[in-house]
């Protein structure tokens, strides 16, 4: 157990957050937009806790846990009310095509 | 022999096949004791005609099963279609790890890890996807309605559940399983279980537990997700053959798994009811078991009295009654824990 | 050893799973692909010393937030591929590119820089340890994400009620 790099996590999570990020620009429906968002926060959490590891003190490893829990508790309130709007919006022009959501374009 | 049985790469594997086996073996016995006591209180005879008693009746439905053509609806997800009944026994068959059976260390099937009932509470919120991807999967009207409610009405009692397992953790103060059943020991026997501590508060997240446990495995007067008069049967409508026989022994696992859930949580575990000699003589698993009958008993029970809700009402019944007085419970719980400190 | 090759198991898992997430058309694939990443996830949680958050992560997020996706994408009834159509052909091959380009600099930052993990005492990822110090040191951001929890209930309550 003792003996994976830090720096292996961290690779792996800077590719998930690639992943998510490629995934918000190319994507064209708003729920999968969503689970890209929620592949980033998936990939800063896996960064917080790698970084913890780090650590000398025993106060600043846990810090990392506890920002990830943090994070799942953000990435919750933001799923119900992103889906809640994607919901709505929905129901007001039957599509969800976030290029038709344009109302408050120039 | 020693060395052999003190090799974690050969007891491990080994133990998992125990308690899979085990709860596999009990699914047939299972399904004959609910159709004949059933048929006793509805006042017929239910099967009786393969072997004494209609004893080898699960066997015959397991080749019957086994035999049949496995129909595959046209334009369905083939892939989703095929993972979701795996998808939906495989968490259940993974809760009893936890599951402490007895007092000695090597009757937890798996670990008695720390965190034992996050464990449980994870493994069974994952078998909801099984019901979902099958309602979505099989290209059906009432399959996906049957697949919606049944993810609704999980999630919703889940909740309740959870708080009241709080509750138990709160008493206990420690997430391993093992820890809790301990708790429960004492000079007093039954009246130190949970069911009984601060009287009427353990009563009532025993009964808060009791509704939310019908609810999430799906049995009357919850099984909406399968209503036959209004659903054909719901997500599996579309399965037939072994696919179905997995979801129907995935529903009769989780019985058990449930089942042994609510005995360690509020009913001590393998401790006996009374603390002296006659009751202490039957070693703790064999308690366990007469618990986990009692249980099962009272799931077949409840099937034959209740009438099925309508489901406003078990939406009602989740969030605007069971939710706000789990709650409160646990609140009235701290407090007396607050008090006594 | 042991912790390596589950490391590699795992980080293969999140890799594929990472690519499907995004390239996949069907909605639902996408979402049960999310679904491994996170479970795979939750192992490198445990080889991070994080039971606790391991526990939570298969919780919350497998059993709640992704369940959520889903039963928003079938009450939709999305889930037919195709249907909306994918515009902008031409972003997708410099996103892409972009991303690899990403992963290859943080890649580099990460092995130019980087120590060696520190010993850590084997109850570090335990409830009480995060507990402990989540309503001590951490106690004000935790009461302050309960805050956002409610406003969160709140506000999706008033966006899915068709009238108030």
């Amino acid at each position: 157990m003792e003996a994976i790099p830090i720096s292996w996590f961290l690779v792996l999570s800077a590719f998930m957050f690639a992943m998510g990020v490629t995934g918000v620009v190319i994507r064209r429906n708003p729920i999968v937009i969503f689970m890209c968002i929620e592949l980033m926060l998936n990939a800063a959490n896996l960064a917080f806790l790698a970084f913890a590891r780090q650590q000398a003190q025993l106060g600043a490893q846990v810090a990392g846990q506890v920002y990830t829990i943090l994070v799942m508790a953000v990435a919750a309130a933001e799923v119900a009310i992103g889906l809640g709007i994607i919901v709505a919006i929905y129901r007001l022009r039957d599509t969800i095509n976030v290029d038709e959501m344009n109302l408050l374009k120039f | 022999m020693e060395t052999l049985l003190n090799n974690p790469w050969v007891v491990i594997p080994l133990r998992v096949l125990i308690v899979i086996g085990f709860i596999l073996t009990m699914v047939p016995g299972l399904v004959w004791i609910e159709r004949r006591l059933l048929a006793l209180m509805q006042i017929r005879k239910g099967p009786n005609r393969v072997g004494p008693a209609g004893l080898l009746q699960p066997v015959a439905d397991g080749i019957k099963l086994f035999f049949k053509e496995d129909v595959i609806p046209e334009r369905v997800d083939r892939f989703i279609y095929f993972l979701a009944p795996a998808g939906f026994l495989i968490p259940v068959l993974c809760a009893p790890a936890v599951i402490p059976w007895g007092p000695d260390d090597r009757l937890t099937p798996i670990a008695d890890v720390n965190i034992g009932i996050l464990f449980l509470l994870a493994m069974t919120s994952l078998t909801v996807y099984g019901i979902v991807l099958a309602g979505w999967s099989s290209n059906n009207k009432y399959s996906l309605l049957g697949g919606l409610r049944a993810s609704a009405q999980t999630i919703s009692y889940e909740l309740a559940m959870g708080l009241s397992i709080v509750s138990v953790v709160l008493l206990t103060g420690s997430l391993s399983m093992r820890d809790m059943v301990l708790n429960q020991q004492g000079s007093l026997g039954m009246l130190n279980w949970h069911v009984f501590r601060f009287f009427p508060l353990g009563l009532i997240a025993t009964g808060i537990f009791l509704v939310a446990m019908l609810a999430e495995t799906n049995r009357a007067p919850f099984d909406l997700p399968e209503a036959e008069s209004e659903l054909i049967a719901g997500y599996h409508t579309e399965y037939s053959s072994m696919k179905f026989a997995m979801f129907f022994m995935g529903e009769y696992a989780s019985m058990i798994t449930i089942s042994a859930v609510m005995v360690t949580l509020f009913f001590g575990g393998w401790l006996p009811p009374l603390p002296f000699a006659p009751f202490t003589w039957i070693p703790g698993p064999l308690w366990f078991l007469i618990k986990l009958g009692v249980f099962i008993y009272f799931f077949i029970w409840v099937r034959a009295t209740l009438p099925r809700l309508r489901y406003d009402m078990l939406m009602k019944l989740g969030w605007l009654r069971l939710l706000p007085t789990a709650l409160v419970n646990l609140f009235l719980i701290a407090i007396i824990l607050w008090w006594q400190q | 050893m042991f912790g390596q090759i589950l490391f590699g198991i795992m980080a293969l898992v999140i890799v594929v799973t990472s690519i499907g997430v995004v390239a996949v058309r069907n909605p639902v694939r996408s979402a049960l692909n999310l679904v491994a990443n996170f479970f795979a996830l939750a192992v490198l949680y445990l080889l991070l010393y994080a039971q606790f958050v391991a526990a939570v992560q298969v919780i919350v997020y497998a059993g709640a937030i992704m369940v959520l996706f889903l039963f928003t994408i079938m009450l939709l009834n999305l889930g037919a591929p195709a249907e909306l159509a994918e515009r902008f052909e031409w972003k997708r091959p410099i996103t892409w590119g972009l991303a690899l380009l990403f992963v290859i600099v943080l890649a580099g930052g990460v092995f130019a820089r980087l120590g060696e993990a520190q010993p850590a005492p084997e109850d570090i990822g335990t409830v009480q340890m995060v507990g402990k110090y989540l309503f001590t040191d951490w106690v004000y951001p935790f009461e302050l994400t309960s805050v956002l929890l409610l406003i969160a209930i709140v506000g999706a309550i008033v966006m899915a009620k068709r009238r108030l």
